[in-house]
């Protein structure tokens, strides 16, 4: 094994694959800014491109693209509010209010930072437990991932502000109801009224783009020029700053480590992938939070900030467990991937990285190598990017909508999903003006499709019986970790109630 | 004067021919014939089966000089339908392309998910075929085909079938066929939906299911890396590719199931273009481009063109109508 991190070391720093690490990164970033364009368009892209070379370096090259694209992503969720990539859904929720707080810089360095810590935690627990984890990844069954999906839904606190419980449950709802739209694993056609354009239900970076970059356009086309305090009235100077002071880097250190951690493993699970990653990960945060801090989330928190881009980056690496230890591709992005490993004759399997090191470490490596280059690529660009939000509104908007819409457009070339997209964000403006927040919504979609399934699996697979919940010990245990993050929040507002003589504890 | 005159229009007519010349050989050269550029339009999204056969036959043509550009469309949605109804839309302008389909595409019409059949398009020819393989995992107690049909006899509820497709999609199907044509009631399988191919594998490793229908070419790399054993496939002999998996036929089991790929032209192409469409796949299977790629994709050719394709994809429309009639998945 030592050998075979040598022979990938070599091979990951030879001057040609350097360079096809920072290329890679350098058009992945710029692909994955497009709202609407992720990875999984942008290798498909390069790979073409790739046939000439050498099995390491145009593997290289594509690692180099996926990374790219997933940090450029979270540049276009922070300052317009259109992520684009749905990984970096969650970015958004605090990182648009930093930006326009004016502090755009500042977001986009955490950012950077997160998704650097978040890729080097990753690379760091691939390259040491690559044969270990392999068996993580098969030890969970349907049963465990009903179980963490609910877990995820005791996310939706995260997302509430004060007094809106209720309001955060019943839009989280509403999410879970929108995902069953489709053609359900049984066959059968749920709210398609026969229309074709339905059959696969309402993509979820459509529902993002909507109810995020469409919806902030549609209100600021609303208010007219004059309503709101726009970024480029605040002070243009501050934008581009991106100094984090000492207890600012304190503050979100434990967040992004703790992130990272849950990011990886979420990301080893086929299935689940980046996105579900960012919202447990963004969810877990505020749970963890202290009192005043948990207020911050979703006003422009930055460890809110941190942790999604963290997570989404550590489990972007560890969705490469079962595909280089099982050939099983997780997510899209994998399948893609799998096809260009295919295509250049390398079958990854149990015995690839016993077979050819070379190729097997060397991409691994060259991971890590990415995210460095990442780093040293996008700090210094960062002022000049965050310099967008000097634009003014009146140009900005149509900009915003222009690129939301045609990045939609790109993905299914279909313009039912444009009429889609424009109603949802009428029915979204509708709702952000009812103050109704709109992140349990995401929350809900995004979770609602695995939590279905899964629940199904198990029940047929227990002959409709419940007793998975408690008979199979993953279950178990995560399902009394859901239990205990209901439970000890309500009791300890419960007791400061009773001090306080708080008039309703349920509304805190 | 007269004679600057007529020598002036002589030299502007030159120019102008030369002009006329010019434009014509561009003409020439932009006109485009089937030989010439092929544009594949895959109903699916990037990454998946429909994908990487076009992409690779696409690859193969132009890696061999068979056509000189090929050009990719990716048009997901409605489980294929919304490529066939653009394809059927728009087909005058789309003389030269090439949709690819499988299998499902019978599936789906037969069930009424389509509103259009493969009829409302010109077929022309398949290129690859996978057969549907029944996997267990290593440690399995199951070692045969008839090792799975008793246990089942025993329990029905005891043997969760799993698949990477929606229930009544072609991994049940696949399986239903199987224990049908092995004399138990198909009705009573259970079957476990995942949503792709990879995630029921992962199903079936993690233990919560015992057998795994899925295709051939899904199962083969893990099965020679010894993670799994594939007990039976459908198709009607061995394989070269993997000589010690049996058929189902051969254990007694008269289940054959070819899941092929090929490809749809517009509807109303006329006759010249589908004869030079056939004559360019047929060719394609001769060069060491395609060679290279199916080796590299694990893929078995299957070349049914002419009218043999049509009366093969008739057959097997009415074998799946009878048998989906059988499990009561269509009145």
């Amino acid at each position: 094994m030592i050998d075979g991190i040598l022979t990938g070391l070599q091979t990951a720093f030879s001057p040609i694959n350097l360079l096809m690490v920072f290329v890679g990164c350098f058009a992945g970033t710029f692909i994955g800014m497009l709202p609407g364009l992720g990875p999984v368009s942008a290798i498909a892209l390069m790979i073409p491109i790739t046939y000439g070379l050498d099995p390491a370096s145009g593997l290289i090259l594509i690692a180099g693209v996926y990374y790219g694209a997933i940090f450029g992503g979270s540049t276009s969720a922070i300052l317009i509010n259109a992520p684009g990539v749905s990984g970096a859904v969650a970015t958004a929720f605090d990182g648009y209010p930093l930006a326009q707080r004016g502090q755009a810089g500042k977001a986009l360095a955490i950012a950077a930072y997160g998704s650097f810590a978040g890729g080097t935690v990753g690379a760091i627990l691939l390259l040491v437990f690559v044969p270990f984890l392999a068996k993580v990844s098969l030890s969970f069954q349907s049963a465990d991932y009903f179980a963490l999906m609910l877990f995820g839904c005791t996310a939706v606190a995260a997302f509430s502000g004060k007094g809106q419980v209720v309001k955060a449950i019943l839009m989280t709802l509403l999410g879970l109801m929108l995902a069953t739209v489709g053609e359900d694993p049984s066959g059968i056609q749920r709210f398609t009224f026969g229309n074709a354009d339905f059959y696969d239900g309402i993509s979820f970076l459509l529902l993002s783009m909507a109810t995020f970059a469409l919806a902030e356009a549609l209100i600021v086309v609303l208010r007219g020029s004059g309503g709101s305090a726009t970024a480029s009235d605040l002070e243009k100077d501050k934008l581009g700053s991106m100094k984090l002071s000492s207890d600012e880097v304190r503050d979100i250190a434990p967040a992004v480590g703790r992130s990272s951690i849950l990011g990886f493993f979420v990301g080893i699970l086929p299935g689940a992938g980046a996105t579900i990653a960012s919202f447990l990960a963004y969810g877990m945060e505020r749970n963890a939070a202290p009192g005043d801090k948990k207020e911050e989330f979703g006003d422009g928190s930055h460890r809110g900030l941190a942790a999604p881009e963290t997570a989404n980056n550590a489990a972007s690496t560890g969705s490469f467990v079962p595909l280089l230890t099982l050939g099983i591709p997780g997510s899209a992005t994998t399948a893609v991937m799998l096809g260009a490993l295919l295509s250049y004759g390398v079958q990854p399997g149990p015995r690839r990285y016993i077979d050819s090191p070379a190729v097997f470490w060397s991409v691994i490596i060259s991971m890590y190598v990415g995210n460095i280059i990442l780093l040293v690529l996008n700090l210094p660009l960062i002022p000049y990017i965050s310099k967008l939000l000097s634009v003014p509104r009146q140009l900005l908007t149509p900009i915003i909508l222009f690129f939301s819409l045609m990045g939609v457009y790109l993905v299914s070339f279909n313009t039912i999903d444009l009429s889609m997209m424009v109603a949802i964000g009428a029915i979204a403006v509708v709702i952000r003006i009812l103050d109704y927040p709109l992140a349990p919504l995401l929350l809900g979609f995004i979770l609602g499709g695995m939590l279905e399934d899964n629940l199904r699996r198990a029940l047929l697979i227990w002959d409709g019986s419940f007793a998975f919940l408690w008979q199979r010990p993953i279950t178990a245990t995560i399902m009394v970790i859901t239990l205990l993050t209901l439970l000890i929040p309500v009791i300890g507002s419960l007791r400061d109630g009773r001090r306080a003589r708080h008039p309703d504890p349920f509304m805190e | 004067m007269k004679q600057r005159g007529l020598q002036w229009t002589a030299s502007r007519l030159a120019r102008f021919a030369g002009t006329v010349c010019l434009l014509l050989c561009l003409a020439f050269s932009g006109s485009v014939s089937a030989a010439d550029r092929v544009h594949f339009l895959i109903p699916g999204g990037a990454g998946g089966g429909w994908d990487s056969t076009a992409r690779g036959v696409g690859e193969a043509l132009a890696r061999s000089g068979l056509v000189e550009v090929a050009s990719y469309e990716n048009l997901s949605g409605g489980g294929g339908s919304r490529a066939m109804a653009h394809l059927i839309e728009t087909a005058d302008r789309q003389t030269n392309t090439l949709m690819i389909s499988s299998s499902p595409i019978i599936l789906r019409s037969l069930r009424n998910l389509y509103p259009q059949s493969y009829r409302d398009l010109t077929p022309v020819a398949s290129v690859v075929v996978d057969y549907g393989a029944f996997v267990v995992r290593v440690d399995s107690p199951y070692e045969s085909w008839q090792d799975v049909i008793d246990d089942f006899s025993a329990n029905p509820r005891g043997v969760n079938i799993a698949g990477g497709s929606s229930r009544a999609s072609m991994d049940h199907i696949v399986a239903a066929l199987a224990f049908q044509k092995s004399g138990v009631d198909a009705r009573q399988m259970k079957y476990i939906p995942y949503n792709a191919g990879g995630h029921a594998m992962v199903g079936l490793l993690s233990g919560e299911t015992q057998l795994l229908s899925t295709g051939l070419s899904e199962a083969i790399a893990l099965a020679d890396q010894g993670e799994v054993r594939i007990l039976a496939m459908t198709a009607p002999d061995r394989l070269e590719r993997v000589p010690d998996v049996p058929t189902l036929v051969e254990q007694g089991v008269p289940a054959v199931f070819s899941n092929w790929r090929g490809f749809f032209a517009a509807p109303g192409a006329s006759a010249a273009q589908i004869q030079q469409f056939r004559a360019t796949l047929s060719a394609l299977f001769e060069t060491d481009a395609w060679r290279t790629i199916r080796e590299l994709r694990g893929w078995t050719d299957f070349h049914v063109t002419g009218d043999a394709f049509d009366t093969f994809l008739d057959q097997q429309e009415q074998d799946m109508a009878v048998l989906l009639r059988e499990l009561g998945l269509l009145e």
